[in-house]
């Protein structure tokens, strides 16, 4: 029994007479139909529709599909009653050139790829460089000449970027900066207390935190944070048209979205970085505490003794110029974005894991740097 | 025309945002078959009410019936039945930017018919050429598209399932006049051949005096309902001014000459 169509022979003659609605979320069961539909023997194939209640224009091209393969077959196919008008809807539009969907892009597989793909690569890394040059040098001259007066450097704006990535960061940065010199401490103080020497672990929290790791991870922290919502926040501009809106009206999007994250990022991130210090140091004075029974009393004093005169500057000095990368591999993803989401979120995953890296690269830097002058 | 089945129906729609009151205890009725045209001030709360029939924003009071059925009540696997069996169109366009114009129109096939990708592909194509676009247009992606072309997609994908009943919300905003008078062909064309009701928000007089049979007009937070030819006699001060004013005028000597 078919719920679609009735089918009634004689002789080489087939009469279908369509029923119910032929819809297009039904057309997996048409065409069950329509294919189970036996055709041996039959000449003549008249098509009755005086019963069928709806035809759309998907159920209407598969039975113009089953009317040609029907004809193919040399079958004759008429209609009793007239032909449906969606049947004419489907021969006008169709009627048109033939179009191949798009297929896989073609890939020549030969001697010469190699060659072309890497001429390619230089090409597309000597552009990347290029433009990512002209985006320092444009950013370096609006800061030059933005910094003529108050107003141009957006306090207002800047404000907001220090409150968006410093002050809400402040719950995680101290959180992690808590967990990491407890991990530490509790570390060396498995080690150092072999020797009798745990005293010693306030030397390596304090060190650790004070010169490397408070600042390293606030900036691995606010990179992952506000590098990717630079980023994003650009780019969802830029697809929004924004930014082109700003250029329109004769102001400079990168006076007015790059400088004041830029700057507000540079303010928040040293900020954010003394905060991770004094957890940090708050962490490991609780474990000597509980662990290894060293009052805070005499923490304190240790730590005043470790501290050289540059301990602390030496990782505070290092916050600024991290933010600065951070910021800067941000907003310039950001500005990349163009015509699709899917670039919006690639370029912001660029911008995430470009940051990082740039930061842990400067650090590694730093570090050279300072232990050839010496501190 | 014979008394039809109610289609879609709003009862008591109560909208509001923060002490903002959009609608309160709006009622509508689209009979099947109907072209319905949704008109209003700017801000009135046109896209506001089209969004709480899409279901994309629950009203605070009142309810959405589709074919007699309170979408609120819906299980999710009946919601989706649902869903297959309308098509709508953005203000903008809201084409997925990262597929093609081709993908985008077998989008809405590929998450309800199980068909094969051939067959998938030409159906897909057959809308685009149906909505009078270019063939090469089919492997483009959105960003490469005019404006026109875009409201042409949307169309064709809002299409793809071939709907009972279409939802457009502005189809010819932004249209050149000759592109947009051959919208209002294509949609009578559809509306005749395929018995869709149409429901749209428009402010094209051309579009609502050559496509519509019914107006809704939103006024005072609810909903004024009648036929073409009896709303323009409405004595309520805006859609007095709505149909008769400057622009309307105009275009009555244009079409009267």
């Amino acid at each position: 029994m078919t719920d679609y169509f009735a089918a009634r022979r004689s002789a080489d003659s087939l009469e279908l007479g369509l029923k119910g609605e032929w819809r297009a979320l039904r057309l997996q069961q048409i065409g069950a139909e329509l294919a189970a539909l036996d055709l041996a023997g039959v000449r003549r194939l008249v098509i009755a529709t005086s019963d069928l209640a709806l035809l759309d224009l998907s159920s209407a091209w598969r039975l113009r599909e089953f009317i040609a393969e029907s004809e193919r077959a040399g079958v004759t196919v008429s209609f009793s009653g007239a032909r449906p008008d969606q049947l004419q809807v489907l021969d006008d539009a169709l009627a048109q050139v033939a179009f191949q969907p798009p297929g896989a892009p073609h890939h020549h597989e030969s001697l010469i790829e190699p060659v072309t793909s890497l001429g390619r690569h230089v090409v597309v890394i000597t552009r990347e460089t290029r433009a990512g040059l002209a985006f320092l040098g444009r950013v370096t001259l609006t800061a030059l000449s933005a910094c003529s007066s108050w107003q141009r450097l957006r306090p207002i704006a800047v404000a907001r970027h220090v409150y968006d990535t410093g002050v809400t960061a402040i719950p995680i940065v101290a959180l992690i900066a808590f967990l990491i010199s407890v991990i530490i401490a509790f570390l060396s103080a498995q080690q150092l207390q072999r020797f009798g020497a745990e005293i010693f672990v306030v030397d390596l929290v304090t060190i650790g935190v004070l010169r490397e790791l408070g600042v390293l991870l606030t900036a691995i922290i606010v990179a992952g944070r506000s590098g990717s919502a630079f980023a994003a926040e650009i780019g969802a501009m830029r697809l929004n048209e924004e930014v082109d809106a700003l250029y329109a009206t004769g102001a400079d999007p990168y006076e007015l979205l790059v400088l004041p994250r830029i700057l507000g990022l540079m303010i928040a991130l040293p900020l954010l970085t003394v905060i991770a210090d004094a957890i940090g140091l708050a962490g490991g004075a609780l474990l000597c505490r509980f662990l290894l029974d060293i009052p805070f009393t005499q923490y304190l004093n240790r730590v005043s003794e470790s501290i050289g005169a540059t301990t602390f500057w030496v990782g505070v000095v290092k916050a600024p110029v991290f933010a600065l990368l951070i910021a800067l591999a941000g907003v310039y993803r950001g500005l990349q974005v163009r015509d699709s989401s899917r670039e919006l979120g690639r370029l912001t995953t660029v911008a995430v894991v470009q940051s990082i890296f740039i930061v842990i690269l400067a650090d590694a830097l730093f570090a050279v740097l300072f232990m050839e002058i010496g501190i | 025309m014979p008394a039809s089945r109610v289609i879609l129906e709003c009862r008591g729609i109560v909208n509001r945002f923060g002490g903002q009151v959009v609608h309160d205890g709006l009622d509508m009725q689209v009979y099947a078959a109907d072209v319905f045209a949704i008109v209003g001030a700017s801000g009135a709360g046109k896209s506001v009410l089209l969004r709480t029939i899409l279901g994309l924003q629950h009203p605070r009071a009142g309810v959405v019936l589709i074919d007699g059925r309170d979408l609120a009540q819906l299980s999710d696997s009946e919601l989706r039945g649902v869903k297959a069996g309308y098509g709508a169109t953005f203000q903008a366009g809201a084409l997925y930017s990262a597929l093609t114009v081709l993908q985008n129109v077998q989008f809405p096939m590929i998450e309800h018919l199980q068909l094969p990708a051939a067959a998938r592909a030409e159906l897909a194509m057959l809308k685009i050429r149906l909505v009078g676009l270019p063939a090469d247009a089919a492997g483009k992606y959105p960003a490469q598209l005019s404006g026109g072309m875009v409201k042409r997609v949307a169309l064709a994908r809002a299409l793809a399932l071939d709907p009972q009943l279409l939802f457009l919300d502005e189809p010819t905003s932004g249209l050149d006049p000759i592109s947009a008078a051959a919208f209002d062909a294509l949609l009578l064309q559809l509306h005749r051949q395929l018995r869709l009701t149409v429901v749209m928000i428009t402010h094209d007089l051309d579009t609502i005096f050559h496509t519509c049979n019914r107006v809704g007009v939103i006024v005072d937070r609810r909903m004024e309902v009648d036929t073409l030819a009896r709303i323009v006699d409405h004595p309520n001060p805006w859609i007095q001014a709505y149909f008769h004013g400057e622009r309307a005028r105009a275009r009555e000597e244009r079409d009267g000459a």
